[in-house]
């Protein structure tokens, strides 16, 4: 059995910041529509906050919002997105005649999802500053562990919407755009998942992102980390990363067995 | 162990310096610097390193393939097709090139090929398959000498359509039963 080798997970970074490095326009659409978002957002907040009292106890909640829900659609897209340069490439047979492994592939994925979150949002958070005079990073520590938890949920839809086109070819390669709205409106981005129908808070509840918005919620108008709905964000990523990766290697392994390695592709 | 193939290319938004450098770090090498000025000399790249694979011609893209599948010195070679689309120049040249190499490293190479002058110049050992299975083996004379014919498309025609000289010895192993209009047939050597 081969042995995990982060040599090779840097080998697949390496891989996508060559293409990054040198393709300005992926960058600039990388951060483009976050930072669209954040503008007209801004503009809405700054609507409400002169005729809501509740925008009124926290200006920022609804740019946080959407700067938080731009992680976690950017992370499920990064990691898909790099999963389908492959393909696009028709490169995953000389990657898998390589010793590279299925999991050091699903960790160097993990790392661009990060790293293109980061490039995505970042830019949006900084410019709300002098826009709105609203600074996310305000949130402190917190906003570290909203960010974690999100990226991990990210990467778990990352890895079930990849054995989605591993299975199916690349006619399922739209699901990297699309798979993550249909979570958002139960996912309580915008307003608490009290607002919800009682089965649909029961489907709230299930994922990790409710906890994460719930939980910037009770930061930005209490000033509180509550740490239930960090742990239970948290343990609900855990059990969603393993049924992902398991949904992955199963995928993985049913490809390579059926030949279709070689065959995915444009 | 390594692998190339026409109908899997490598990334054609990097160079094929770029390409051969992750490579060398997925097969762990130490030295890919050194490596890849070594192929790039032995394989006529020099000049094609800092160019995008994309902008490369058939045959250039067949050469940095190359490369890439000699990236770690394997000691099992697979090749599928690795001359086709290739202008003849350029066939012979990527033949000669294999030839040597094997003379020189004693690797094994395994390749698919369709084409039949390829196979009886590079093989020691010939596998033809039709539609998956295994038809007929054994090296390029003694395939010549069973069917009675002067070379291996004309043996490869006897196979695909089921006609063989009267008289003949079975092959062993065959498995001819059937219709095989239309089948597909494959050789496959070791060198």
């Amino acid at each position: 059995m081969t042995r995990f080798s982060f040599g090779r997970v840097g080998a697949m970074c390496l891989r996508h910041f060559y293409v990054l490095r040198t393709s300005w326009p992926r960058l600039v659409e990388m951060a483009y529509w976050p930072t669209m978002q954040m503008i007209i957002w801004g503009f809405f907040s700054t609507f409400l906050y002169q005729n809501s009292t509740w925008l009124a106890g926290a200006f920022g909640v609804l740019l946080a919002a959407v700067m938080l829900w731009d992680v976690l659609f950017r992370g499920q897209l990064g990691f898909s997105l790099s999963f389908l340069e492959e393909l696009w490439a028709r490169n995953l047979a000389n990657l898998y005649c390589s010793p590279l492994t299925p999991s050091e592939h699903v960790v160097s994925l993990f790392t661009m999802a990060l790293i293109r979150a980061l490039i995505g949002v970042v830019p949006a958070m900084l410019l709300a500053i002098p826009f709105y005079h609203f600074s996310i990073f305000g949130l402190g520590l917190p906003l570290g562990a909203f960010f974690f938890c999100l990226i991990l949920m990210g990467c778990s839809m990352g890895m079930i919407v990849t054995a989605m086109i591993l299975r199916f070819g690349l006619a399922a390669e739209n699901l990297a755009w699309f798979i993550v709205f249909l979570l958002a409106p139960v996912s309580a981005v915008y307003y608490p998942v009290s607002i919800l129908p009682g089965w649909l808070q029961v489907v709230a509840h299930l994922l990790p992102s409710s906890y994460v918005f719930e939980g910037m919620r009770a930061q930005m108008f209490d000033h509180v980390f509550r740490w239930d709905l960090f742990l239970g964000s948290l343990g609900l990523n855990l059990v969603y990363l393993l049924i992902g990766l398991g949904i992955y290697l199963w995928s993985f392994s049913r490809a390579r067995q059926l030949g279709l390695l070689l065959q995915v592709g444009e | 162990m390594n692998f190339s193939s026409p109908y899997v290319d490598l990334p054609h938004r990097l160079t094929l310096r770029q390409n051969l450098m992750v490579f060398a770090k997925l097969y762990g090498l130490t030295d890919a610097k050194a490596r890849i000025a070594e192929l790039a000399k032995a394989l006529g790249l020099e000049a094609l390193l800092d160019r995008r694979v994309g902008s490369l011609s058939a045959g250039q893209k067949t050469r940095g393939a190359l490369a890439k599948a000699l990236i770690n010195r394997p000691e099992l070679l697979l090749l599928d097709e690795p001359t086709a689309s290739l202008d003849p120049d350029t066939a012979d040249w990527v033949r000669h090139y294999l030839e040597r190499y094997q003379q020189e490293t004693g690797c094994a190479i395994l390749l698919a090929s369709h084409n039949m002058g390829e196979v009886e110049r590079l093989a020691n050992r010939v596998l033809m398959l039709r539609q998956g299975k295994l038809v007929d083996s054994g090296s390029p004379e003694d395939l010549l000498f069973r069917y009675s014919r002067q070379n291996l498309e004309e043996v490869f025609l006897d196979i695909a359509r089921d006609r063989r000289a009267a008289g003949e010895v079975a092959p062993s192993g065959s498995d001819r039963g059937g219709s095989n209009r239309g089948g597909s047939n494959r050789a496959e050597e070791r060198a």
